[in-house]
């Protein structure tokens, strides 16, 4: 039983360059963590440390009650898998297996045990036999998986393992994943996850808490939801979602009976509830961000039943893709593209329009979210129902 | 939609004929046979000195140097093995064998202390940081451009120093420091053009840096060991100056040594033997080079680790 405690980690590279700036964070014992990010956001550098192939330059790690800082990786109780598997070529499925329990010494007999459970509960058993070059890309990562298992870690990292895999087979991947880690959970075994993904949709369907990482520090760590409906800043609000939230400049107003935001040249009302929060701001430059599906055209609002909390606004039409059972609807608001949501069953003015034609949009205004303007904190966050 | 509206929904094209076809097939058999013709004569052309050679053994002297055709003007002298013999068994007390044998005496271990210390130290170059490991490689490669001529004296006093003249010991020692510039360079750039994911997993299930190297890094190395032990094989087999150098006693001259030897001797020079047993001397080198060609050519060319 283990779990993982970051205490103001920091990696410092020998020239000087700080990659992760003392980031503070608690993993609990049998929980599937996500770290997300962008490219470059030292994600991996973090799992790095924590696997033990990075030097921490600071700050303390901590797996269970042991402090990890100067121990070798093997010493730490985890297992890795890699983003491009990392089997060894020369040796067959079931030696990549034994390989880690025959360095620890382990018995045959128990080494046989061990890799013929984690090849039943992978259904690999077929594959024991097999070199690395003989295996698909679904079969090289259930291996790779397969190798973590035997080991029977405390901590299981994973440093992008799907992101090799054409997209059907990530989405099947992924919820195998998902799988093994409750089943491994329910049994009672350790099975504490830290998986690092770039991409928010594995972040999303994967992670039981997800944190979420910009250029080397911490910018929220929450569950999936309350990422989703409660984000801290706006680097949080667009980086998960898809299509992302739409983040445009606007300029708070002061309307009859409350407040409002003018995008532009349109001014669109604002909840009463973000008035408290936004008071001080009457006349100042902010972020404006709303959800592709929290716009809709008048019929989908309706049918919703969001018509009393929409604001209706005349668009500019740019852009229509059909995705089946929505269409994604590009368009312009005062001077600034946005992306809409519709379900297609409403969508019927939408499929006629032309370019350049004005149509009318409502937005679900209690959705929003205004971002200060320079650190894009999100000011609206008290007013939004709490999670 | 049913076949018959995709048929009439498509304009009339045009159906080649039977005939187009069959003129397309000729001409690019034509074009092929062309192209075939024209290597293999170029090859063969090539070849011929080799050819040539190999029929020289079963000729006499004179008609060594009146025909250019390669095969003997009497084919019943392609039966008469006697120059190999005759070769072989020298005018020395030594025979080939003793040659063959010195020679494999320098050749197997030069070509193992050259494979350890080259693994050795290209390990420590491409996947290990220290300081000055730039300023290092840099003299290294450095010394890639030096000719060798020039390190023939003073290395030679150096083991006279060491009273190692007239023994292997000059021959197989330079080799156990990792001095074959250009071996540790080729398995430098393999290492680097190797992904290291295989050995971080190796590091977490617990290796430490040798059993890493043993268990991962050397079969990941495999097909560059392999082109190194190749070439060093075949380029000590065929060295003279440093055996001409170092060896003085008949009893331990390497093969190429022995070859020269054999010219050397005053009197009557019977060519075909002196060409027969060259042919001898060329088999182990052809030999290995066939055995190990596969793996060779995978390592010239490629990493050998599929994505």
């Amino acid at each position: 039983m283990a779990s993982v405690n970051l205490e103001k980690i920091v990696k410092t590279y020998p020239n000087g360059f700080e990659a992760v700036h003392g980031v503070d964070l608690e993993v609990r014992d049998g929980e599937f963590m996500v770290f997300v990010g962008p490219s470059g956001c030292s994600k991996s550098t973090i799992l790095r440390m924590i696997a033990g192939l990075e030097s921490i330059s600071g700050g303390e790690l901590k797996i269970g009650n042991t402090v990890v800082n100067n121990l070798r990786a093997k010493e730490r109780g985890i297992a890795m898998v890699f983003q491009n598997y990392a089997l060894y070529p020369h040796m067959k499925v079931y030696d990549n297996m034994a390989f880690g329990l025959k360095l620890a010494g382990l018995p045959k007999q128990e080494i046989h045990e061990r890799v013929t459970q984690a090849a039943k509960m992978l259904e690999m058993e077929h594959l024991l036999d097999r070199l690395p070059r003989q295996l698909s890309g679904g079969q090289a990562q259930r291996v790779a998986v397969g190798r973590c298992i035997v080991k029977r870690p405390e901590v299981f990292l994973f440093d992008e393992p799907l992101s090799n895999l054409d997209a059907k087979l990530r989405a099947s991947m992924r919820v195998r994943l998902t799988e093994l880690h409750r089943e491994l959970r329910d049994r009672g075994q350790p099975s504490t996850a830290i998986y690092v993904t770039h991409d928010q949709v594995e972040a999303m369907t994967m992670g039981e808490r997800i944190c979420v990482l910009k250029d080397g520090t911490i910018q929220q760590v929450d569950t999936p939801t309350t990422l989703y409906d409660r984000p801290v800043n706006a680097f949080v609000a667009g980086f998960i979602g898809s299509p992302e939230m739409n983040i445009r400049p606007a300029t708070v107003v002061a309307r009859d009976g409350g407040l409002g935001v003018e995008i532009g040249d349109t001014m669109l009302p604002l909840p009463a509830a973000y008035s408290d929060a936004l008071r001080n701001l009457i006349g100042q430059k902010v972020q404006f961000g709303i959800r592709p599906e929290h716009i809709g055209t008048p019929r989908s609002i309706l049918a919703a039943g969001s018509q009393e909390r929409a604001a209706i606004a005349n668009c500019t039409f740019r852009l229509r893709e059909h995705m089946g059972n929505e269409v994604y609807t590009y368009f312009d608001l005062g001077g600034h593209e946005f992306a809409a949501r519709i379900p297609t069953d409403f969508a019927g003015e939408i499929d006629k329009a032309e370019r350049g034609q004005t149509i009318p949009l409502g937005f679900v205004m209690d959705k929003a979210h205004i971002f200060d303007a320079d650190s894009g904190l999100n000011l609206t966050l008290s007013a939004l129902p709490p999670a | 939609m049913s076949s018959e509206t995709i048929a009439t929904a498509l304009p009339k094209t045009r159906i080649p004929s039977n005939a187009e076809v069959l003129r397309t097939q000729r001409r690019e058999r034509i074009s092929l046979t062309l192209r075939y013709l024209i290597l293999g004569s170029v090859g063969l052309l090539m070849l011929y000195p080799l050819f040539w050679l190999l029929g020289a053994s079963f000729k006499s002297n004179q008609e060594i140097f009146t025909t250019i055709w390669f095969l003997p003007r009497d084919l019943t002298q392609l039966l008469d093995f006697s120059a190999y013999y005759n070769g072989w068994m020298t005018r020395t007390e030594f025979t080939f064998a003793t040659y063959f044998l010195n020679s494999f005496l320098i050749v197997i271990p030069r070509v193992i202390v050259t494979l350890i210390s080259c693994t050795l130290v290209a390990y420590s170059f491409a996947r290990f940081e220290y300081p000055g490991k730039k300023l290092l490689f840099s003299i290294m490669i450095g010394t890639m451009l030096l000719p060798p001529i020039v390190l023939r004296v003073p290395q030679y006093l150096m083991f006279k120093e060491l009273g190692m003249i007239d023994t292997y010991w000059p021959l197989i020692l330079p080799s156990a420091f990792a001095v074959d510039t250009f071996f540790t360079f080729l398995v430098v750039q393999f290492l680097r053009g190797t992904p290291r994911d295989m050995e971080e997993a190796a590091i977490i299930d617990g290796c430490n840096a040798l059993q890493l190297l043993w268990h991962i890094v050397v079969p990941l190395l495999k097909p560059a060991l392999i082109s190194v032990a190749l070439f060093q094989f075949i380029w000590t087999m065929n060295d003279f100056i440093g055996p001409l150098i170092y060896i003085s006693t008949v009893e331990k001259y390497p093969v190429s040594l022995a070859l020269k030897m054999s010219m050397d001797v005053s009197g009557e020079v019977e060519w075909a033997n002196i060409i027969a047993i060259s042919i001898v001397a060329l088999l182990p080198s052809l030999t290995v080079f066939f055995l190990a060609q596969r793996y060779f050519i995978e390592g010239a060319t490629s990493s050998g680790i599929k994505g």
